[in-house]
């Protein structure tokens, strides 16, 4: 059992807008959910930052029930497709969605969401399999991680160690469940008799805050995107007594960010972690000590506990861990698939270490970007781009948090917009379709990236 | 351009929608006004507009109809003039 949740009976766990429910009370509600779903199966679980969508998740993975995390939001056409796929049993989702599946049968309600019954014929489950989640948060890709019960029970005792995480922490929820990050924050919390606050509500709403204050949060996470907001609302004049740590994943966070945070949490006596991790780790592979926070700037710190980190001969960092998934899905046929990793992972991250230990990220070996703590691979967006509009002239690139697509067709700026910015779920302010007249190439034909540098707007 | 049509490039910019759907927008109305297009509308205005807006004010911008009275109240831009 993932989750014991007997063991903080009379604990808070859940506090929402209007309701807030004890270990106890999550328990009843959990395995209410579960019991109408029955016995082992895949689900899709829409998620949001509220009761129903937690205790759901809760209750499936304490009976054994698979599922498949996907954003509420998603767009139709794609959850069609994956619904195709992977042929789940039941779909979990708020109310309001059910109309886009009005073939299937409603046999179970809870707190607004619907247990719906497809009668697909369904895909046989490796006996390890616990839980499908996107590689890169929430992109229209099929690829899905495969995690065990053992990664995310290895991850999350590794994380409530170095965190050292009790009964009085209290979170509140700034990243979707759908997102590793956001998941293990969940994980860690339940797994340690803590609370969270569940809010949909975002940092620029007055509601995140008046939560935030108003419940004692103790704890707040983000992506490096995050902390660029946070220092947009002037987060260092915030009167926050009741904070006591801040934690940083998603993407290399710039060193004058890092240097700023770790300085303000120096001055309040608060703690400020930065970490490192990856779907294909379940979530974390390495942390900064909060207590090294200023002396290591850029730093990523040292592996988790139970974890441990080597760099091949061309800096490649590979990580060694109980955490390390089982593989990728991309169909249902692959849910019977065991273990193809044998606890080691290869990054694609180039690193460093210094003479203390400490590791840095320093490049990557393959091409992508972190959009907003989302992996998103460039060649496959130039593959997206080439098929949807029949180009052969497209190159992307870009730094985190904002990517440039350059095509030599004038025309198709907006659609290609458009269509991009919902096929991989990135903003479409963080995309610039660039119009160019030729793409630089070398004599063999490959695209020199470099060149196209002098054309980002940053 | 008049303030009208700058006011109105703020939006279109940041979340790539036509002009005639913005009199009614509000905040989390479409996937695009979420917090990162909120940050990217914040910075249009303030560059549009040349004013640094206060914390109160973009946790206040909750849509495109009170986003103007902000900007007329505490900022001396009148959007309709």
């Amino acid at each position: 059992m993932i989750f014991d949740l007997g063991k903080f009976a009379g604990n808070t766990a859940l506090i929402a807008e209007n309701e807030t429910l004890t270990y106890e009370d999550l328990k009843i509600r959990a395995e209410e959910i579960s019991g109408a779903a029955g016995g082992r199966c895949l689900i899709f679980l829409f998620c949001t930052n509220t009761v129903a969508s937690v205790a759901g998740y809760v209750g499936f993975m304490n009976r054994g029930i698979v599922p498949l995390m996907i954003d509420a939001d998603l767009d139709l056409d794609l959850v069609k497709n994956l619904l195709e796929l992977y042929r789940p049993k039941f779909l979990w989702l708020p109310e309001n969605l059910r109309e886009n599946y009005s073939a299937y049968e409603k046999i179970y309600e809870q707190g607004g969401y619907n247990l719906l019954a497809t009668n697909a014929e369904t895909f046989a489950l490796n006996e390890k399999l616990a839980l499908l989640m996107t590689t890169s948060g929430s992109t229209g890709s099929p690829k899905f991680v495969r995690q065990s019960y053992e990664n995310i029970s290895a991850n999350t005792k590794s994380i409530v160690e170095y965190l050292r995480l009790g009964e009085n922490e209290r979170s509140i929820t700034n990243l979707p469940m759908n997102y590793v990050y956001g998941l293990s924050i969940i994980n860690t919390h339940l797994h340690s008799g803590g609370s969270i606050v569940l809010t949909e509500k975002t940092l620029f709403q007055k509601e995140f805050w008046q939560a935030l204050k108003n419940n004692f949060v103790t704890n707040l996470n983000g992506v490096p995107y995050t902390f660029e907001m946070l220092q947009r609302l002037r987060f260092f004049r915030m009167d926050l007594p009741n904070l006591k740590f801040i934690t940083q994943a998603g993407g290399k966070l710039d060193p004058e960010t890092h240097l700023k945070f770790a300085e303000y949490a120096a001055k309040t006596g608060k703690k400020f972690f930065v970490m490192y991790g990856a779907a294909e780790a379940t979530a974390r592979m390495g942390y900064l000590p909060a207590e090294k926070s200023l002396e290591k700037i850029g730093c990523m710190g040292v592996a988790i506990p139970g974890g441990r980190f080597e760099l091949t001969g061309d800096g490649e960092l590979i990580y060694y861990g109980e955490n390390v998934s089982l593989g990728y899905a991309e169909s249902g046929a692959d849910l019977i698939l065991g273990d193809e990793r044998n606890k080691r992972l290869e990054t694609g991250d180039l690193a460093k270490i210094d003479a203390d230990g400490y590791y840095t990220i320093v490049g990557r070996k393959k091409r992508f970007l972190k959009m907003f703590g989302k992996r998103v691979n460039l060649q496959e967006v130039e593959h997206l781009v080439r098929q949807k509009f029949n180009l052969s002239e497209v190159a992307a690139a870009g730094v985190d948090d904002k990517m440039f697509v350059f095509v030599t067709a004038e025309n198709l700026r907006d659609e290609i917009l458009n269509y991009l910015s919902k096929k991989i779920n990135v903003h479409p302010s963080a995309l610039k379709i660039k119009f160019i007249a030729e793409i630089p190439k070398n004599a063999s034909g490959k695209i020199i990236y470099s060149e196209l540098e002098n054309f980002y707007e940053l | 351009m008049t303030n009208l049509e700058k006011y109105d490039k703020a939006f279109i910019d940041a979340f790539n929608v036509a002009a005639e759907d913005l009199p009614n927008l509000k905040y989390q109305d479409i996937a695009a006004w979420d917090s990162v297009g909120h940050m990217s509308l914040m910075a249009n205005i303030e560059d549009s507009f040349d004013i640094m807006m206060e914390v109160e004010d973009i946790m206040d911008f909750s849509s495109y109809a009170h986003g103007k009275e902000i900007l007329k109240a505490n900022y001396e831009v009148d959007i309709e003039a």
